[in-house]
């Protein structure tokens, strides 16, 4: 099968062939893949991907490659992480039903940036590229690392200079040339652009972004499967450069266009730090273009400061009637406590943004008690401990007695075990 | 006299110079000038309608000029126009 016909500027919609190449040479525009809706909606059925691989693989149909599921397949594990029905949040936040895409646990490197890599460098070995780099807030490079160490590829990793220490380890240990830039992520950006130019090498978002990107539609995919084929009724999305959002958006209406699903009615929302906010900001305003900003928030991964796909995820906030919002660094420390104590989930500062955000949303009206409702939950507060260490508290420490124990906690009556 | 930087992709429309010198009042007039000594500068910086392309930034002195007056940002002698496409790429 033939699915991708070409890949298509955005903006003036000239035509490529699906090389490695990202940007419209005419007018600078993002290239995305032109798929054959007509060709997939003939194979691809419900029953299909129900009896697929248990991995976002179940999708291939849908996904920027040409080989079939098997050895060519880079990260054949990741994706289809647990949707979790969030009665207690709910609850608390007053939401009959809510859920919490979970991809805190998320094959191999605990994020949802195992989705993306996984498509980039199954698409980069078959364009025969031996090196693969990219650009990095911490977890997309912890990714490219481990799965360039699965696929014995040549790797470097660029990262700004003040990245959490295990996102640093994350990247270390799996020996890739880890190459730390004095600047933040805009500036790491900046340089990996040049050294693309320069290179041949896949950098999975720059030069072979068009497929890259295409892996975040799995997250879309797997929420509609889950839900028994529904579309929510509201999803919240945290955004960096917003190419998430705007790549949930559209798995969804590829959904609806092969007759998956019979309607969207899913308002997107968009999520960001207060502290790095320009797309949340420009919603805002009712501006549809950004300014760029310096990041000062603990959510660094959301660190953005001039976002790629700020349009694009403006774009799609308004087309679904979805609302933007940003939350404080204490109002994301919180929200990383909130989901921890309700639902046993630890999530990284994104997903405290996500929360936080939820939560002004729900406050505001936007999002309804009988709103069907996903939260996405992108990365493992693990790999966060510095933005929550002093929030948590310390253990009790006492002596290595009973009497001690019992004094500590007033627990004398309970001899018959717990109550 | 107006200074202009041109980005590498656009290079090939001002025979390889990285700055070219322009006299004009407003970005607007600055882009007919361009386009009058280097044809072809216009189509690729504008769409049909004419407006700036949406991945083609502007900065008149540093400053983005859609925070300015867009193209009817004015220019005065000794202004420094920087062309910047839009960097694609990130998380």
């Amino acid at each position: 099968m033939t699915k991708m016909k070409s890949l298509i500027c955005r903006e003036c919609g000239k035509e490529y062939p699906t090389t490695a190449i990202h940007v419209c040479e005419m007018c600078f525009g993002p290239l995305e893949v032109k798929y054959d809706y007509d060709e997939i909606k003939k194979s691809v059925t419900r029953r299909k991907i129900e009896e697929g691989p248990r991995s976002m693989w179940r999708y291939i149909d849908l996904l920027p490659v040409e080989s079939g599921f098997g050895p060519a397949i880079v990260g054949p594990h990741a994706g289809f992480t647990p949707m979790v029905r969030a009665k207690n949040l709910g609850a608390y936040l007053g939401l009959d039903e809510l859920y919490i895409k979970n991809d805190t646990v998320n094959h191999p490197t605990l994020s949802f940036k195992d989705r993306v890599v996984a498509v980039a460098l199954t698409r980069a070995r078959e364009l025969g590229f031996e090196t693969v780099a990219c650009a990095s807030t911490g977890n997309l490079a912890n990714s490219v690392a481990a799965h360039a160490a699965s696929c014995n590829m040549q790797c470097y990793v660029f990262i700004p200079g003040d990245l959490e220490a295990a996102k640093v380890l994350g990247n270390l240990i799996y020996r890739p040339n880890v190459v730390e830039v004095n600047g933040n992520y805009d500036d790491v950006n900046r340089l990996c652009s040049e050294i693309a130019a320069e290179h041949r090498w896949a950098f999975v978002n720059i030069s072979i972004r068009p497929y890259y990107a295409e892996g975040s539609k799995t997250l879309a995919f797997e929420t509609v499967e889950q839900l028994g084929w529904r579309t929510p009724d509201q999803v919240v999305v945290p955004m960096a450069s917003g190419s998430l959002l705007t790549k949930i958006w559209k798995g969804l209406n590829e959904m609806h266009k092969l007759g998956l699903v019979d309607t969207v009615r899913t308002k997107v929302n968009g999520a960001q730090a207060e502290g790095c906010s320009p797309i949340a900001s420009a919603y805002k305003d009712g501006r549809d273009f950004f300014k760029p900003v310096k990041p000062k928030t603990i959510a660094k991964s959301l660190a953005i400061g001039n976002p790629a796909d700020g349009y694009y995820a403006l774009k799609a906030t308004a087309e679904s009637h979805g609302a933007m919002d940003a939350v404080t660094d204490e109002e994301i420390v919180e929200g990383i406590k909130l989901l921890a104590q309700t639902e046993g989930i630890f999530a990284e500062t994104a997903g405290g943004v996500t929360i936080g955000v939820l939560r002004k949303l729900v406050k505001q009206g936007l999002i309804k008690k009988s709103d069907v409702t996903v939260a996405y939950i992108t990365g493992n507060g693990l790999k966060t401990q510095e933005a929550v260490i002093d929030a948590v508290g310390r253990p009790m420490r006492i002596q290595p007695s009973l009497v001690h124990f019992q004094q500590t906690f007033s627990t004398k009556e309970s001899k018959q075990g717990d109550a | 006299m107006i200074k202009v930087r041109i980005p590498t992709p656009l290079r090939p429309l001002t025979r390889g110079q990285g700055e070219v010198e322009a006299k004009a009042t407003s970005v607007a007039e600055l882009i007919e000038q361009l386009e009058a000594v280097h044809p072809g500068m216009k189509d690729r910086l504008c769409d049909g309608s004419g407006d700036l392309r949406r991945f083609v930034n502007v900065y008149v002195n540093e400053e983005d000029i859609r925070f300015l007056n867009g193209k009817e940002t004015l220019l005065k002698d000794g202004d420094e126009v920087s062309i910047v496409p839009a960097i694609a790429g990130g998380s």
